[in-house]
């Protein structure tokens, strides 16, 4: 690719891009017609947009250390906030959100809340600066701006742990996706996916990744909109959903009463479903605001922690345009993030609406169980239902499914042609392996350059650096791919820990090492690794050892406890060192105004 | 770099920080604030929505957005007026 007029072609190469995408799904519409199956559909949606991403990575191969790391500096903002977008919003956030709203009602919002609010940290706080400051990976940055080897091996410890906890969590959601879309058994599915993240990453770094990110973002962000907005309008809820769903809300609340929802609870479990218990808009008492508040503050910091976040900033040709890529990012996200609790709503309204012709709350138990949505995700252990009472009815609390199945199944549920389904799988396969991608990239680029070629062999050329990036991104693949088949955790769980670890141990490093001249290497030393351990001892503690919480601090958001204590650590160890060399003086007063050279590049 | 004097570098810092404070405080108002309250706030509702629940699946990611953009621009204006903006030339 010749990079000048590449970069200025770039509308016009993805306008082409999502041209050829939509007459894609014309062309699938037109074949489900002409009597092509739902799973050929599902088929080919997959295996197609994956194969875009595969050419796009191939086509992004380099050999040179600037483009392999942070895409050679000339991503324009608009581009990287698009990448960042596709990078962020994972597995989790496209299939598992709405369903987490659908249960969750106002208490589960705080996720969103903190999902976006992170970015006004990583805007103000972070961003302009690390950018400015010029460094590959965020150790990289620890590593010099506090001096020293084990500040930077710290921070590549606690970076490997909060990345390696959402990685595994995003290939299983691919390995989970590409089962169900190809008909393969899940074990298989996780290792195909895998090829798919490697394809996008292993040739080309940073380059590839954000070319491709770019281009997930457009497949996924498609996918999630198309079905909402058709849904709305064929069910008559209102032409632009987001803002018809308040009418909806206030069905659901008097529904809510006349199901009893959360006065009648089940009397059944099904192992990973739920039944409905949690009331859809209120706000409950202080407790609920405590811990609302103490969830989004958590999800917020980690937002601003993450490396594989900070280092899509590191991307962009200047610090201007790194600010202003923060707000495209976080426009990018928003579009998804309010459209989730629109769609939660609309499917609670039709599911528990006994006016509607998809409602089955309170009808007859025969009838719901002949649906054709309800006989076909049973059968995948994705729903049930269980006549408890034996009164021939369905009731709220006998009606069990896994919160997925609000974004999965809504297309079916509203009647939607099959097509519809494929696009939605094409999108939770995009935003998965794109979130993959990008925590796999920022680990292994910590190891490589940060532990190999900082530490281990400074002399290494870059060939040999190069090589050895690859390696390690092949391994942890591979590591991922091994975990995730374990099916350890549940998919969400997993990924607030990652939120939690990152602000515990990397969020006031970060941000004073900007904003406070006198933090100190013993001082960011002290409250890495305390507050890394305190939250993590925590979380240990009582996750596994059968301790009790204080607070109502529970395992999402241990980081309340590693934040303080990384914070006192690391202002009281400061202190109690002597302040930084003027050479590190010099180089905060050079990250703070964005006129002139990088800061790494001025000092080699 | 050198024709940057402390001085302007001090008021360029200052202006920042001061900015930065604003930026968080309004930050801090719709992150937590609001929905310590959701439940009173749910008394009115906005749009057909309830305002508690609006304003966490809406409102405030809506301010976080146009926010960051304000941001990025009052910045930029900063770092000209103290003429430590990038050349836009590259």
């Amino acid at each position: 690719m010749k990079s000048n007029t590449f970069i200025d072609n770039l509308p016009k190469i993805y306008g082409m891009y999502t041209g050829g995408f939509i007459a894609f799904i014309i062309l699938m519409a037109i074949m489900e017609q002409f009597g092509m199956s739902a799973d050929t559909i599902g088929i080919l949606f997959v295996a197609f947009t994956v194969f875009i991403y595969a050419a796009i990575g191939w086509l992004s191969r380099t050999m040179q250390v600037e483009a392999y790391y942070v895409a050679g500096r000339q991503v324009p903002a608009v581009f990287n906030g698009m990448a960042t977008a596709a990078d962020w919003m994972s597995g989790a956030s496209f299939v598992a959100m709405a369903g987490g709203i659908y249960f969750g009602g106002h208490g589960y919002l705080a996720f969103v809340v903190g999902w976006t609010g992170g970015y006004v940290l990583v805007a103000s706080l972070m961003a302009p600066y690390l950018r400015k400051f010029g460094c590959y990976t965020v150790p990289d940055y620890i590593g010099t701006r506090y001096g020293g080897n084990t500040a930077r091996l710290i921070a590549v410890i606690i970076l490997v742990v909060a990345s390696f906890t959402y990685v595994t969590a995003q290939i299983n959601a691919t390995g989970t996706i590409a089962s169900r879309a190809l008909g393969i058994p899940f074990e298989v599915g996780v290792w195909f996916g895998l090829l798919g993240i490697l394809l996008c990453s292993m040739l080309g770094g940073m380059r590839a990744v954000t070319w491709t990110q770019v281009a997930q973002y457009i497949v996924l962000i498609i996918a999630y909109l198309v079905p909402v907005i058709w849904m709305s309008n064929k069910q008559g809820f209102g032409l632009i959903p987001q803002f018809a769903a308040g009418d909806a809300i206030q069905r659901v609340t008097e529904l809510e009463a006349l199901h009893q929802v959360g006065t009648l609870l089940p009397t059944e479990t099904f192992k990973g479903l739920k039944a409905l218990t949690v009331p859809h808009a209120a706000a409950g008492d202080a407790v609920a605001s405590w811990k609302f508040v103490t969830l989004a503050f958590c999800m917020m910091t980690g937002t601003a922690s993450l490396p594989h976040i900070l280092m899509r900033y590191f991307t962009t040709p200047s610090v201007k345009a790194a600010r202003q890529s923060v707000a495209w990012s976080l426009m990018f996200i928003f579009l998804l993030y309010f459209t989730a609790p629109a769609l939660a709503t609309f499917t609670k309204l039709q599911v528990l609406d006994p006016n509607l012709a998809t409602g089955i709350i309170g009808k007859a138990f025969a009838d719901v169980q002949s649906l054709d949505w309800i006989q076909k995700w049973s059968a995948v252990g994705f729903l049930a239902i269980s006549d408890s009472n034996g009164d021939g009815i369905l009731q709220i609390n006998e009606f069990f499914m896994r919160g997925d199945i609000v974004v999965l199944a809504t297309p079916e549920i509203a009647g939607l042609p099959a097509v519809i389904s494929g696009l939605v799988a094409a999108g939770g396969m995009a935003a998965a392996m794109s979130t993959a991608d990008g925590l796999l990239l920022a680990i292994a680029n910590a190891l490589s350059h940060d532990l190999y070629y900082k530490i281990v062999d400074p002399s290494a050329d870059t060939k040999k650096r190069l090589i050895v990036a690859r390696i390690l991104l092949l391994l942890l693949g591979g590591a991922g791919a091994f975990v995730a088949s374990l099916q350890l955790t549940s998919i969400l769980g997993a990924v607030a820990w990652a939120f939690d670890f990152a602000a515990s141990g990397l969020f006031f490093p970060l941000v004073l090492g900007v904003w406070w001249k006198r933090a100190n290497k013993q001082g960011a030393i002290a409250g890495m690794a305390l507050g890394f351990l305190a939250g993590t001892l925590y979380l240990v503690n009582i996750k596994w050892l059968g301790g009790t919480e204080w607070f109502y601090i529970d395992h999402l958001r241990f980081a309340i406890i590693g934040m303080p204590v990384s914070l006192v650590a690391m202002v009281v160890v400061s202190l109690m060192t002597p302040e930084p060399d003027a050479e590190t003086q010099r180089m905060v007063d050079d990250m703070r105004i964005p006129k002139g050279e990088t800061v790494l590049s001025a000092m080699h | 770099m050198s024709d940057i004097t402390p001085e302007v570098r001090a008021k360029h810092w200052a202006k920042t920080k001061n900015l930065t404070i604003v930026t968080l405080i309004i930050w801090f108002i719709f992150s937590f604030g609001v929905h310590w309250f959701a439940d009173s706030l749910n008394a009115y509702t906005f749009i057909g929505f309830p305002l508690g629940f609006y304003m966490a699946a809406q409102g405030s990611l809506a301010v976080f957005v146009v926010l960051i953009f304000y941001l990025a621009r009052t910045q930029g204006k900063i770092d000209e007026e103290f003429g430590v903006a990038e050349d836009e030339t590259k």
